[in-house]
């Protein structure tokens, strides 16, 4: 395969229903370096590399690979040009073995038991790159870092010369990251050269040779990651604008009775068995904003659905607001004020097959407001529907309309008006905002406050530590099933608490 | 160069229009499969509907068949909106009949017809009922696929009427014949004029289609029926508990088969008899129903009428063309293939393929790969 | 008599197991790639009558058996297009495919009723083995479909796990997306994986009609198409272990035989039905890790859509 010495884009222009996701794009990246493409989400940077990965054709614009024009109309060209690309949910299949993933796609594959031809390649690669994998292993028993990696060596026994690896650090814990980091500079130091996406300022400094940020489409600047100010790429990213801080309305009172929500040594089984929880206990009082913030898969997930009753615990007791809760369904703890917006929003949180005024009180449709006796009352439940329409500005023809028709900002909307609806004395929010657009993510935020204003007390759930930080009374960093710390958020350092997310804490817990 | 669309909401006419040109398809595919048989396609055509909707005789028959197809359709419409694959009509029905016939025997004459009637009815849809939940339950107990269970289920259920037909039922009055006893007088369902069609089953029929589809769409049941068939996960969790909607709606599912069951045995056999001779099928055909109708308990009267027809037009074509029995099996699933091609053109819209350049862009949105460009 | 006793049920056994074994290792491959074919039973019943019918017409049982094949790879074909190309309900089109198998075979099979087969197969006995007390003859000395099947067993099973293609099936059926961005046909595999279960469910029609019975009666399979589908989850979606189940429930239809005096006939031959029940709820056990379903079983592909 040939070396790709540099690569161009020119002029990339790309629309989604209108809106341009990349409008005249240039970038250039040349062999031994690592080129960050930084910008918040949203900025266009998935969309430019699923572009010179052949996923999307480009509306406008060509690729140049030492200096000749390329055409790439899908990722088998890409693959043979040298370009590698590893998406942020990874492409496995779990019950394969790690060899077996590697095998599929790969040319040369024996057809007898290619799993094994494969194995003492990847075990090369392994070695040559600092990242230890088992062929042999199943993929559903590796953890997100191990799967990574096994992204990783795939484009690599592919032949890539050129990496684009989309946020890898967002599943990895601190020390796996570090390892990844290992990686990609053995890669540049054999001449080959990556694209880091990310919208973390720390990592891309820590890692990249240059940085190129994105903002609404658009290149904003390009930067050599060497001397570069923090200020300056922030400065870059935001366009200048501050970001509104949410407004925060006056809190309410702690002393006023029980807390809205005691959670008392609470274990949660993971998926694969092990405990996923261990041992969790907290109180949140009225009106206040809990940040649960922490790398994902360190519980956060098992914890918001053992809150909202659909994960058993295996030990401890819940009460909510005053009334204990332990081992309720979920629409018992509904009844008791527990409101939940899960994670995923497309599979938990809306029938698409529904109209938009049925989604509506999906989880509500036996309040008395809305059925009489078994009778549901159409006429309340649409003109409630409409009410949700009409406050949060959704998107609909009509709220008759097929839920699973609305994009995924308004479908978020549609959830926050149902499940916030009233003052609820409990919400738990899993990633409210994660892949939102700047507006929706803030409408989203400020709804929050509002409840919280109101005297609801929320568990926000997320991965986004500015997110966090801003909108939360108290910020606990959740850290392998137990929260390594629980801090008062009044000049909360940052770097203190990536720390704590990371494992490198303090032993104390609250 | 044509290509297909994702398309957003069908609308009725749409539907309609999809339905029927499916059904025309499979009815043109039946000429062709006559055609293959030797015999004459247009007459084998005229000879089914002339002999199921063109006379009184026919129309009355055919009546008479869309009794138990529109109830055990309307069945299968409530289960399958639920994404309960319950394909065991056919044992629901025989263990209505045979509920239905145990209490009958026990009964003789001993009550007036206006309270056995209904004693009657209501233990065939026990029966039937009792049948769908057992599926229900090794469903949400045993995670058992209800396609395979309420399948072996009607097997069971048709060698168990065999064993009680031909052992402990079989009555000393019919001459050695493996029946029972007819039902007494007071048991018989009575029937509309000259016909066979035993109007109380029918009344019940109708009714039932009306009742179910205030079911769907007005009630909380309902709600929760449509929001675990739309997407079971975000059903759970919004806190609606799937176990307690499967064991309902499969009961419910089997009970309306379970009452068709009672038709056909007090209502034309006035004795349980051979399972093939109390339901020909009636089961198997009502899944086509439910599917006809879009899954809408009201639109199965009409598709139960449609498929009624089918079932005369058949016996008829057998008896004056000499076709095997069979056909009629082959004439339904050609009709439901053709449905299920049919579905196709609901969700997505044939449109030309726009002439731009070989790099058509891929759809955006999920932003999954596509892994080949055309 | 107690050594004949054995060697007939042992015998009886494997010649009612031959035709389950074949129709489930076709039903594991066509979902092991994803695709529910509910039509087991309609495509048993033509590669029934197309076999028989074909063996009388030719005077060849071989010609027979390729027929019973071809007959339900042709029906198998119409359910791939529909679940495959058209992305219909695999539930609802697999039970058309029933029912338009078993119309096909009652129509096509009329001409066929009662008449007696002279193309039969001669029995093939293992040199050595054959000649062994009481086992030789159940076991060794039979007819060739049933090495033949044996042979399917163990090459199916190779394929699945040690050769390239049984890793793209098996990722077709797990992770299409995964295929799709690995270049893999996920369409064509998918057909080509429904199409062999067809013709292998065709065999086991042929096989009824050709070996076990020999002759053709209408609606002859009797539900085996659906004890099928209940062996294929029974087994794991794994070959060899469907030898096991195709044994068992071998097994339970020969009870009919030893048992035909002391209970009612028509307890014996619902025992199948109700053993197939009995079986699925044993199963429920495991579900995690290995011997669960295909991931993406009965789910159609649709790249790029939300």
């Amino acid at each position: 395969m040939a070396r790709i010495e540099s690569l161009e884009l020119r002029d990339i222009r790309k629309e989604f229903d209108g809106a341009a996701a990349n409008d005249g794009i240039s970038l250039t990246v040349r062999s031994g370096e690592v080129l960050a493409l930084l910008g918040e989400n949203g900025a266009g940077k998935t969309t430019l590399m699923n572009i010179l990965y052949g996923l999307y054709a480009p509306d406008a614009g060509e690729i140049l690979v030492n200096g000749a024009r390329v055409r790439i109309a899908g990722p088998a060209d890409a693959i043979r040009m040298g370009i590698g690309m590893v998406h942020q949910h990874f492409m496995l299949v779990g019950r394969h073995t790690v060899a077996e993933n590697a095998a599929l796609g790969l040319r040369g594959v024996p057809f007898l038991r290619p799993g094994a031809w494969v194995a003492g390649r990847i075990r090369e690669f392994s070695k040559r790159y600092g990242m230890a994998v088992r062929p042999e292993a199943p993929v559903w028993q590796l953890s997100a870092g191990e799967r990574q990696k096994v992204e990783i060596l795939k484009a690599l026994l592919k032949g890539a010369e050129l990496l684009i690896l989309d946020e890898p650090t967002s599943v990895l814990t601190d020390s796996e990251a570090s390892e990844l980091f290992a990686a990609v500079r053995r890669m540049t130091a054999e001449g080959k050269s990556v694209v880091f996406i990310s919208h973390k300022l720390t990592e891309v400094l820590a890692v990249s040779t240059r940085i190129a940020v994105l903002r609404k489409g658009r290149l904003a600047g390009t930067v050599p990651a060497a001397g570069a100010g923090r200020a300056e790429l922030a400065r870059l990213m935001t366009g200048g604008d501050v970001i509104s801080a949410a407004a925060r309305g006056p809190r309410i009172a702690e002393d006023a009775g029980a807390p809205a929500l005691a959670v008392e040594g609470l274990t949660v089984l993971g998926d694969l068995g092990p405990a996923a929880v261990s041992g969790l206990s907290f109180t949140l009082a009225r009106g206040e904003i809990l940040g649960v913030a922490g790398v994902s898969g360190n519980g956060q997930r098992e914890l918001g659905e053992a809150l909202a009753g659909l994960r058993p615990a295996e030990a401890g007791s819940l009460v909510v607001a005053g009334v204990d809760a332990s081992g309720r369904s979920p629409r018992a703890l509904r009844d008791l004020g527990m409101r939940h917006i899960p994670e995923e929003r497309l599979r938990l949180g809306v029938v698409g097959s529904m109209s938009v005024a049925d989604n509506a009180v999906l989880s509500c449709h036996r309040d008395p407001r809305f059925a009489k006796g078994p009778f549901l009352d159409r006429a309340a439940i649409r003109a409630h529907a409409q009410g949700i329409v009409d406050a949060y500005g959704i998107m609909t023809p009509s709220a008759d309309a097929r839920a699973g028709a609305l994009s995924g900002g308004n479908i978020q909307k549609l959830i926050l008006g149902r499940e916030t609806e009233g003052t609820p004395a409990v919400i738990v929010a899993s990633h409210p905002t994660c892949g939102l657009d700047i507006g929706a993510a803030e409408f989203v935020r400020s709804r929050l406050c509002a409840k919280a204003a109101q005297g609801s007390a929320v568990l926000l759930i997320s991965e986004d530590l500015d997110e966090v930080l801003r909108l939360s009374d108290r910020v606990a960093v959740m850290f392998e099933g137990r929260f390594a710390a629980v801090l008062p958020n009044s000049g909360l350092d940052r770097g203190r608490v990536m720390l704590l997310m990371a494992g490198g804490g303090e032993a104390g817990r609250d | 160069m044509i290509e297909f669309a994702p398309r957003p909401e069908p609308s009725a006419a749409d539907r309609a229009l999809v339905t029927l040109g499916a059904l025309c398809s499979g009815l043109a595919l039946a000429a062709l499969a006559f055609l293959l048989m030797g015999a004459h396609p247009g007459r084998a055509m005229a000879a089914v509907f002339s002999g199921s909707f063109m006379s009184a005789y026919g129309l009355g028959e055919t009546a008479t068949k869309a009794i138990p197809l529109i109830l055990s359709g309307i069945g299968l419409s409530l289960a399958f909106r639920g994404r309960l694959w319950n394909i065991g009509a056919e044992g629901q029905l025989l263990a209505g009949a045979t509920a239905a016939t145990g209490l009958a025997l026990a009964l003789q004459d001993s009550l007036p017809a206006p309270l056995a009637v209904p004693l009657l009815f209501a233990a065939g849809a026990a029966g039937g009922a009792a049948l769908a939940a057992l599926a229900g339950w090794l469903k949400t107990r045993f995670r058992v696929n209800e396609v395979v269970s309420t399948l072996m289920l009607n097997y069971i259920c048709a060698e168990l009427v065999q064993h009680l037909v031909y052992g402990p039922w079989k009555g000393p009055s019919q001459s050695g014949f493996p029946y029972t006893d007819n039902f007494a007088a007071p048991l018989v369902l009575p029937v509309l004029g000259a016909t066979r069609i035993h109007w109380p089953t029918l009344v019940l029929a109708l009714a039932s289609a009306a009742a179910a589809w205030v079911l769907v769409h007005r009630t909380r049941f309902g709600f929760e029926l449509r929001a675990m068939g739309g997407n079971p996960d975000a059903a759970a969790c919004a806190g609606m508990n799937a176990s307690r909607t499967t064991l309902l709606v499969m009961a419910a599912s089997g009970g309306l088969a379970g009452l068709a069951g009672v038709g056909e045995v007090a209502g034309i056999h006035r004795h349980l008899t051979y399972p093939w001779a109390v339901s020909s099928g009636y089961g198997y055909a009502a899944i086509i129903v439910a599917w006809v109708a879009g899954l809408d308990p009201l639109l199965a009267v009409p598709a139960g009428l449609f498929l009624g027809g089918i079932m005369v037009g058949g016996d008829a074509i057998q008896i004056s063309m000499g076709l095997p029995a069979a056909a009629i099996s082959l004439f339904n699933g050609l009709l439901l293939l053709c449905l299920m091609a049919g579905e196709f053109f609901l969700r997505y819209r044939p449109r030309r393929r726009a002439r731009t350049s070989d790099l058509s862009p891929v759809p955006g949105g999920a932003g999954k790969p596509e892994g080949k460009t055309a | 008599m107690i050594s004949g006793l054995i060697t007939d049920t042992l015998s009886r056994t494997l010649g009612a197991a031959t035709p389950l074994l074949l129709g489930t290792l076709g039903e594991i491959y066509a979902e092991r790639s994803g695709v529910l074919n509910l039509g087991v039973e309609g495509m048993m019943a033509a590669g029934a009558v197309a076999g028989f019918g074909t063996a009388m017409s030719t005077g060849s049982p071989w010609a027979g058996l390729a027929a019973a094949a071809a007959a339900g790879a042709a029906l198998a074909l119409i359910h791939a297009f529909l679940s495959v190309t058209l992305k219909a309900n695999q539930i609802v089109s697999g039970i058309a495919l029933t029912m338009l198998g078993l119309g096909l075979s009652g129509v096509w099979g009329k001409p066929f009723v009662g008449a007696p087969l002279s193309a039969r197969f001669s029995p093939v006995a293992v040199p050595l083995l054959s000649d062994l007390p009481v086992l030789g003859e159940a076991l060794f000395r039979r007819d060739p479909v049933f090495y033949l099947a044996l042979a399917l067993a163990g090459g199916l099973a190779f394929v699945l796990h040690r050769t390239r293609w049984g890793m793209v099936l098996r990722t077709v059926g797990e992770n299409p997306q995964a295929a799709d961005s690995a270049g893999i046909s996920v369409s064509g595999t998918r057909y080509a994986c429904v199409t062999l279960g067809g013709a292998l469910a065709g065999l086991a029609g042929g096989y009824l009609s050709l070996v076990y019975v020999p002759s053709w009666i209408e609606g002859m399979t009797a539900g085996r198409g659906w004890i099928i589908i209940g062996l294929t989850i029974f087994a794991g979606w794994e070959p060899w272990k469907a030898v096991l189940g195709a044994l068992l429930f071998g097994g339970i239809d020969v009870t009919q035989y030893l048992f035909q005096d002391a209970v009612s006939p028509n307890f014996l031959k619902a025992l199948p039905y109700a053993a197939t029940l009995l079986v699925l709820m044993a199963s429920a056990r495991r579900s995690a890790g290995s011997a669960a379903a295909p991931a993406a079983l009965a789910a159609p592909y649709r790249p790029g859509e939300r």
